[in-house]
Parts: C-alpha cells; sequence; structure tokens
C-alpha cells in the first residue's frame, strides 16, 4: 500500500451531515489556525442525506448566532400542526397535542429539506476555512499503536473481479490527529471503530427505524405551508412500532414519509410498500391527488436513545452525531442533536488539541453536562415502552410519561433485542397482501428508485458483502424467505430461481444507503461497506 | 502545441431533469451539475496528447457562472496546467460561446481547440462547428482516435457505419466523441493540488463580444409517458391485439 498518498489534518471528519458540518465550524471557530478536512461519500455534500425534516434550531442559534441573515434555506416555520391514529378507514385526530405528546410540540421549528441545509451548512464551513471533499469515501479505519491516525478513501477504478482497472487510482490517507466519525447512522468505519474498541460493552443493542420517503410537488391551492401530519396505527398492526408524517414546505412541496421500526417481527413485511399504501389512507390521500411525485429515497435512523449510546471516544478519536446515536427518538429528531454533539466533540478536541491528549475524552463529559443529555435522559423510556408493550400501550405509556412522571421516571426501559433477532420464521408470520401500484399515487419500487438517481460505476466490486453465501441459504430462504427482498427499499436483492435452485441476486447498482441490510440481516451475513466514492443516490434540492 | 479545451458545466447525467410546471425550461435550481462528459474525455485526451509531448500545454476554458469553476477545478485535477474562466449568464448559446472562444484563440494562440461533440443538457452539437467557420480552421468531428503524425493530425470519425480518418493541418479544431477514451479519475491528491493552479477570471464583455441571445425557445415538455406493458398468455391473444388494437396487421 506504500503507492498511497498521505496528507497531513489536525482532524479529519467522515461525514458531511449535520453532525460532521457541525463539528468543522465549531473547530474552526475555536481554533482558526487548526486543519480540518471533512470527506463525504456523496457526490456532493446533501447527495446522501435523507430527513423529514423538522428542525428544532437550537444548536443551530448556538453555532451560528446570525444564520438568519444568511441566507438560509430554513424558511417555513411550522404552521399547524396534527397527529392521527388510523384505522384502516378513519383517522382519529389526537386532541391537545402539545399536553398528550409534548415531545411532538413544534412551535418555534421549521419545516427543511436537510440536504439543502447541509449544502448551505457546508459553504459556511468553506468560507470559514474547512477543506470539503465530496465524492470520496472513506474506506478503512487507520490504526497504528492502538490509536486511531485517520482514515484512507477508497481506491477508484477497482474492476468488479477486484482487479486494477485501467483507471486505477489509489486512495489516500488523510492522517489526522483527531478522527471525527460522523457517518450518520450505522456507519461502516464506526462500525469498525466499535468493534476495535469494544465501544458498546455495556450498553443496549441500538435500534432502528427505516424511512421511506418521497417528495411531491403539489398545486399551489392545496398547500398549506407549515403543516405539519403524523399518524401511527393502521396499516402497522400493534407489534409493529412506526408510523407516517407529512410535511408542507417549500415551494409548493411536500414531504412525505413512513417510518418503520427495524424490530420488526413478521418476515412478510415491506416497510416500501407500507409507505405506499398509507399514501391512500383517506387522512393522506387528498394531499397527493392532482400533484407530482419527484423525488425518492431511504435511510435507516437509529432509535435506541440514551440506553444505546456507546462509549464516545477512543485514542485519536470520537464517534458523533446518528453515527453514536443522538437521535431523540419520540420528538423523532436527530438534527440538533447530531449537530449539538458535533459542537461539543470539536470543543473536546480543541481541549485536546492544545494539551496534546491522545483522547478527546472530555467530549463524553461535555455531553452529560449539556441539554442534549436533559433531552435524551427525559425522553429514554418512550421508545423501549413501544418495543415491549405495543404501539397502543406504548402511546399510553409515552402520555403517562409526558403528563405525569414528565419524562423523570425513577426506572429506564431496556431493549432486551438487536433488531436481527426479532424476526419471526416465514411459517409463523402471517403473510401481508399489499395493493397493486396504481400510478397516480402509488408507485412500484423500480420507477421509485429512479427517482433517486442511484448509481454506481458499473465495474467496481459488489459492496453489499455477503459473507456466507450457503448460509443466506439456510437461515435467509429456508426459514425467512428472504426478507432482504422486501425490506431492501431500492430492489437491490432478488431471488432467482425460487423453484429450483434459489440464489440470491444482488443488484447492488441500485443501493440507495439506506444501510437496512446491515441491520436486519438475521445472520448478520450482509456486511455494507463504501462503494466508489461518489456511488450512490444524488438526492437533488428538496431532499 | 498548445491546447485549449472549453468545458461545459451541466445538470450531472445521473439526474432524471423535470420540465417546470411552466413549461418554460427544465428545472435546474438545486440539481447536481458536473463537466459535460464528452468534456471530460476531450480534457484526458489533450492531457495524454501533453504526456506523451505531442503538446506542451493544456488550457481548460469555461464559460458561464461562478460555479463553473467547479468544472474548471476537476480539469485541472485531471491534469490541465491553468484555467480560465469567462463570466457570462449560465447555458449561453453556441454561437455566442464560439465567439467567445474566437477571442481567446486569437489571446492565447493553440493550434487545437479541443472540445465535445456537444453538451448532454441541451445536445446542441454546433459550437465546434461554428468555431471553426468562424475561424476558418480546418475541423474533425465526432473524433474517435485523435493522432499527431508529422505536424499533422489524423482524426478518425465516426460516421454511420463506420469511420472516416481525415488529416488535418493545423491549427484546428477536433470534437470527441464517446469512444475516443476513458477519463481519468479526478483523484484527491490531484484534487488537492489543483488548488494550487492558476485560474483567471475574464467577463465576457472584456472580450468586446455580443452575446445577446437570438434563439427563443417556445415550450418545453416531457417526453410522453410509456404505456405500462401487457402479459398475454397465447399467440391467438397476441394476434387479436395486434389486428384489433394496435391495428397493424
Ligand atoms: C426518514 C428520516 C426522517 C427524519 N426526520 C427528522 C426530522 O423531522 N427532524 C430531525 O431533526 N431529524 C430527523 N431525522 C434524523 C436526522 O436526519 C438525523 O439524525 C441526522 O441527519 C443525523 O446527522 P448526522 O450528521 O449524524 O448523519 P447523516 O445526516 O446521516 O450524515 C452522514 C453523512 O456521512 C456520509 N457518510 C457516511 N459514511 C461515510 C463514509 N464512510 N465516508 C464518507 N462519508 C460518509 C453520508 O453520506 C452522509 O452524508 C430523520 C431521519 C430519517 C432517516
Ligand atoms: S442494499 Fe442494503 S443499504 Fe442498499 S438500499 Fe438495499 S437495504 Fe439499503
Amino acid at each position: 500500500m506504500s503507492e498511497r498518498e498521505a496528507m497531513d489534518f489536525d482532524v479529519v471528519i467522515v461525514g458531511g451531515g449535520p453532525a460532521g458540518l457541525a463539528a468543522a465550524i465549531r473547530m474552526r471557530q475555536l481554533a482558526p489556525e487548526a486543519t480540518v478536512c471533512l470527506i463525504e461519500k456523496g457526490s456532493e455534500i446533501g447527495a446522501h442525506i435523507v430527513s423529514g425534516a423538522v428542525i428544532e434550531p437550537r444548536a443551530l442559534e448556538e453555532l451560528l448566532p446570525d444564520w438568519r441573515d444568511l441566507d438560509s434555506p430554513i424558511q417555513t416555520a411550522v404552521s399547524e400542526e396534527e397527529m392521527y391514529f388510523l384505522t384502516e378507514t378513519k383517522g382519529h385526530r389526537i386532541p391537545a397535542l402539545d399536553r398528550v405528546m409534548p415531545h411532538l410540540a413544534n412551535h418555534g421549528n421549521y419545516v427543511v429539506s436537510l440536504g439543502e441545509v447541509c449544502r448551505w451548512l457546508a459553504t459556511r464551513a468553506e468560507e470559514m476555512g474547512v477543506e470539503i471533499y465530496p465524492g470520496f469515501a472513506g474506506a478503512e479505519v487507520l490504526i497504528e499503536n492502538n490509536r486511531v491516525v485517520g482514515v484512507a478513501t477508497g481506491d477508484m477504478g477497482i474492476t468488479r473481479e477486484g482487479e486494477h482497472g485501467p483507471n486505477y487510482a489509489p486512495g489516500m490517507e488523510l492522517r489526522a490527529k483527531y478522527t471525527l466519525f460522523a457517518e450518520g447512522c450505522r456507519g461502516s468505519l464506526t462500525k469498525r471503530v466499535m468493534a476495535h474498541y469494544d465501544l458498546r460493552k455495556g450498553v443496549d443493542p441500538q435500534t432502528y427505524g427505516l424511512g421511506v420517503k418521497e417528495v411531491w410537488e403539489i398545486p399551489p391551492e392545496k398547500h398549506r405551508p407549515g403543516l405539519v401530519m403524523h399518524s401511527f396505527g393502521w396499516p402497522l398492526d400493534d407489534r409493529t412500532y412506526g408510523g407516517a408524517w407529512l410535511y408542507h414546505f417549500g415551494e409548493n412541496l411536500v414531504s412525505y414519509g413512513f417510518v418503520t421500526g427495524l424490530d420488526y417481527e413478521n418476515t412478510w413485511l415491506s416497510p416500501f410498500d407500507e409507505m405506499q399504501r398509507t399514501k391512500l389512507h383517506p387522512v393522506f390521500r387528498p394531499h397527493f391527488e392532482g400533484g407530482r411525485r419527484l423525488i425518492y429515497g431511504a435511510r435507516a435512523l437509529s432509535e435506541g436513545g440514551l440506553q444505546s449510546i456507546p462509549r464516545l471516544t477512543f485514542p485519536g478519536g470520537a464517534l458523533i452525531g446518528d453515527s453514536a446515536g443522538f437521535l431523540n427518538t419520540p420528538k423523532i429528531k436527530g438534527t440538533h442533536t447530531a449537530m449539538k454533539s458535533g459542537m461539543l466533540a470539536a470543543e473536546a478536541v480543541v481541549e485536546a488539541l492544545a494539551t496534546d491528549r491522545v483522547e478527546p475524552g472530555s467530549f463524553t463529559q461535555r455531553v452529560r453536562t449539556s441539554w442534549l443529555y436533559e433531552e435524551l435522559k427525559s425522553a429514554r423510556n418512550v421508545r423501549p415502552a413501544f418495543a415491549r408493550w405495543g404501539m397502543k400501550a406504548g402511546a399510553l405509556y409515552a402520555g403517562f410519561d409526558a403528563m405525569v412522571l414528565r419524562g423523570k421516571a425513577p426506572w429506564t426501559l431496556h431493549f432486551r433485542h438487536s433488531d436481527n433477532e426479532t424476526l419471526q420464521p416465514a411459517s409463523l408470520s402471517e403473510p401481508i397482501s399489499y395493493p397493486k401500484p396504481d400510478g397516480t399515487v402509488t408507485f412500484d419500487k423500480l420507477s421509485s428508485v429512479f427517482l433517486s438517481n442511484t448509481n454506481h460505476a458499473e465495474d467496481q466490486p459488489v459492496h453489499l458483502h455477503v459473507e456466507n453465501m450457503p448460509l443466506w441459504k439456510t437461515v435467509n430462504w429456508d426459514v425467512f424467505r428472504s426478507p432482504e427482498s422486501r425490506y431492501c427499499p431500492a430492489g437491490v436483492y432478488e431471488v432467482a430461481s425460487q423453484e429450483t435452485d434459489p440464489r440470491l441476486v444482488i443488484n447492488a447498482q441500485n443501493c440507495v444507503h439506506c444501510k437496512t441490510c446491515d441491520i436486519k440481516d438475521p445472520a448478520q451475513n450482509i456486511d455494507w461497506v463504501t462503494p466508489e466514492g461518489g456511488g450512490g443516490p444524488n438526492y437533488p434540492a428538496g431532499m | 502545441m498548445k491546447i485549449l479545451v472549453p468545458v461545459k458545466r451541466v445538470v450531472d447525467y445521473n439526474i432524471k431533469v423535470r420540465v417546470k410546471s411552466d413549461g418554460t425550461g427544465v428545472e435546474t435550481a438545486g440539481l447536481k451539475m458536473s463537466m459535460n462528459p464528452f468534456d471530460e474525455i476531450t480534457v484526458e485526451e489533450a492531457v495524454r496528447l501533453r504526456e506523451k509531448g505531442a503538446a506542451t500545454e493544456v488550457i481548460a476554458v469555461s464559460i458561464g457562472v461562478q460555479q463553473a469553476q467547479d468544472t474548471l477545478r476537476t480539469a485541472l485535477a485531471m491534469g490541465a496546467d491553468r484555467a480560465i474562466l469567462v463570466l457570462s449568464e449560465e447555458s449561453p448559446e453556441p454561437l455566442a460561446v464560439a465567439k467567445i472562444l474566437k477571442a481567446l484563440v486569437e489571446r492565447e494562440k493553440p493550434e487545437l481547440v479541443f472540445l465535445g461533440k456537444q453538451a448532454i443538457d441541451d445536445d446542441m452539437n454546433a459550437t465546434g462547428q461554428m468555431l471553426a467557420g468562424l475561424l476558418g480552421w480546418p475541423q474533425g468531428t465526432f473524433a474517435s482516435k485523435v493522432e499527431l503524425v508529422d505536424g499533422r493530425l489524423e482524426v478518425a470519425r465516426e460516421i454511420d457505419g463506420g469511420t472516416e480518418t481525415v488529416s488535418l493541418t493545423l491549427p484546428a479544431i477536433v470534437t470527441a466523441d464517446l469512444r475516443l477514451n476513458e477519463p481519468r479519475y479526478a483523484s484527491l491528491p490531484n484534487i488537492m493540488k489543483a488548488k494550487k493552479k492558476p485560474m483567471e477570471t475574464l467577463q465576457a464583455d472584456d472580450l468586446g463580444v455580443d452575446t445577446t441571445r437570438r434563439l427563443t425557445t417556445v415550450s418545453v415538455s416531457e417526453p410522453p409517458t410509456r404505456k405500462a406493458g401487457v402479459k398475454l398468455n397465447s399467440v391467438a391473444e397476441l394476434v387479436e391485439k395486434l389486428r384489433n388494437e394496435a391495428k397493424v396487421i
């Protein structure tokens, strides 16, 4: 590997989401002479960002107090808010939302395209001297003498067979005193770092959700900027966590999507189809009629909260944002917490730089004494309550927790299972029949994936490693009937010759980098690794 | 031999564009922009000529908005020696581009202007030819192979059903087709180094060129959506459909 070039920085940040960008900006604010390099696997900043998103401006307010004067894409203030419990034909609106579900009260919040917010933050960061390189994935963690000393970007121009193609260009070592992993939910390098330093020792397993999203343009007369709707109940059964969102924002745009808790049990469940069929419900359908669908995408989110946050630091770096799991699940908000964690990590790194410490250890303490910790602490019992007692009882507990306990319960509920352990065999799961797409409001997977603009250079190794194919057959096929062909929102996995000799076909070029297969595969036999940099979705503005 | 390589900033080829709801054009706001793929090919070929010693300098030029400097940075990272940005409106029309390039040719005195055969946004396929006309230079369009032989350029051209080879005296205009080469990656070390390469910025007006639009777009519409196919069960059914529905037999 001696042919790789190397470059030294004070700080290298892997991932250009809200966490990484906030950390980068904070670094330059506090230590203007520090060299900060940020890499992003998407072809540009924002290209891989999928979020709701209703955001709380709290962290941004602290990071860039004058953000309102900086021509930001944060423009649509939340104006109306509705929460529904759905049955198949009816929607029951929850009254007095701000008392029953105060975590969902959104006054002072904004509906945004998080991808656009990231592009805007990146411009601020570059103005402040951060070097940003989109189109380059962190493919390897560099560890020397048990200290993380940076990352290496992936080689380019490797053929499908793993050989050097005619355009082969070796990756580059980005060496740093401190490396911050800001890869978002289920980061592929974060996974390696967690394993190497055993960072998850003594904490609950992480639990995840998969959000599948569409952006629509609707007729102006129907558009109610700032309208925020959520639902729970139908079409999921009581054992399955999840629900839909629908936000009106920007110029006649609607953000719609559906989150399914990845601790679901029924192997026949398809998060994509749950998202599609929920659009047909009378509460949502009118919003889509006369509109046109513009963008499609999907991404997992970390839902475990406080109990599932691993040790945050290790020699040479830290985990920030959704890589660590800082999402506030009852609020379904992780942007402000991701940013705050990035800012606190930057403060810890500045201190470590000054005192030449190996580990930016004060990060953990800074988190503990910040509003971030308070917020996650009071939210900590809600998601596990749903995991234990189901949606209805879980919702009751959430209301009780909010109104009576005010998040100060003297107990902490724990997660007992990883999401890959919850699936029931096909023989014990009840088949689900999803309606056929109608081509106007509901669509099939392939036409959807087309609208993610995803692309991977054709001649490259498959970036979804199935470590053991015979195991796929005995577990995934024989027991669960290939759940990946249903949970993958991009149609990457297909089973050929089902009747005679079932084989798994991997259409890796369709992958939208949601990370669900890495999370949900029952035998943890699928490993998602970074494809050639720049590959993956190209979500445009609005996403 | 100096080579001038014009590069255009266009909507990335992976992006599915959509027509604006008022039908006046294509929505480009907030879309990923990249170098026109045919221009990547010309940058590559020009850099290879320099690496072989056939050329002395490769100058990338882009005509457009400020952000076109990102496109030029890519050209520099791929190996161009320096860059010129001529600021004008977004996506100026071919004749305006050709006139600006003519002015630059007079200033820089290259012996070869190497263009993509067309830009993938408007697919005009006109700039190279117009420039050749304005300069009175020979042109080799749709090149799939370019070689410098005894001071002349041999250009293999893609034509219907085969290739035609023309031999051009220099100075000349060449436009590249898809098969000419497979462009290299702009690698991270080279992107870092490209930051230090020179880039000059000019205004279209400084070159004394009139870029007033002469073309008007009447309307833009999406291609009709293809109807979903149907699966038939027998040949008899197929014949029946072809006869009564499609009315082709
Ligand atoms: C469907 C959905 C709805 C949501 N709704 C809301 C909401 O309404 N409000 C809210 O506040 N939050 C919401 N969230 C949560 C919020 O989006 C996340 O918490 C937040 O984006 C986390 O920020 P991050 O920077 O940690 O990670 P991300 O935003 O995921 O960014 C990580 C970045 O790192 C890049 N990356 C990953 N690995 C590598 C690598 N190896 N090399 C280089 N680059 C890499 C990724 O491409 C990505 O750009 C939602 C999330 C989802 C999925
Ligand atoms: S292959 Fe895996 S990461 Fe890619 S879209 Fe499918 S489930 Fe998501």
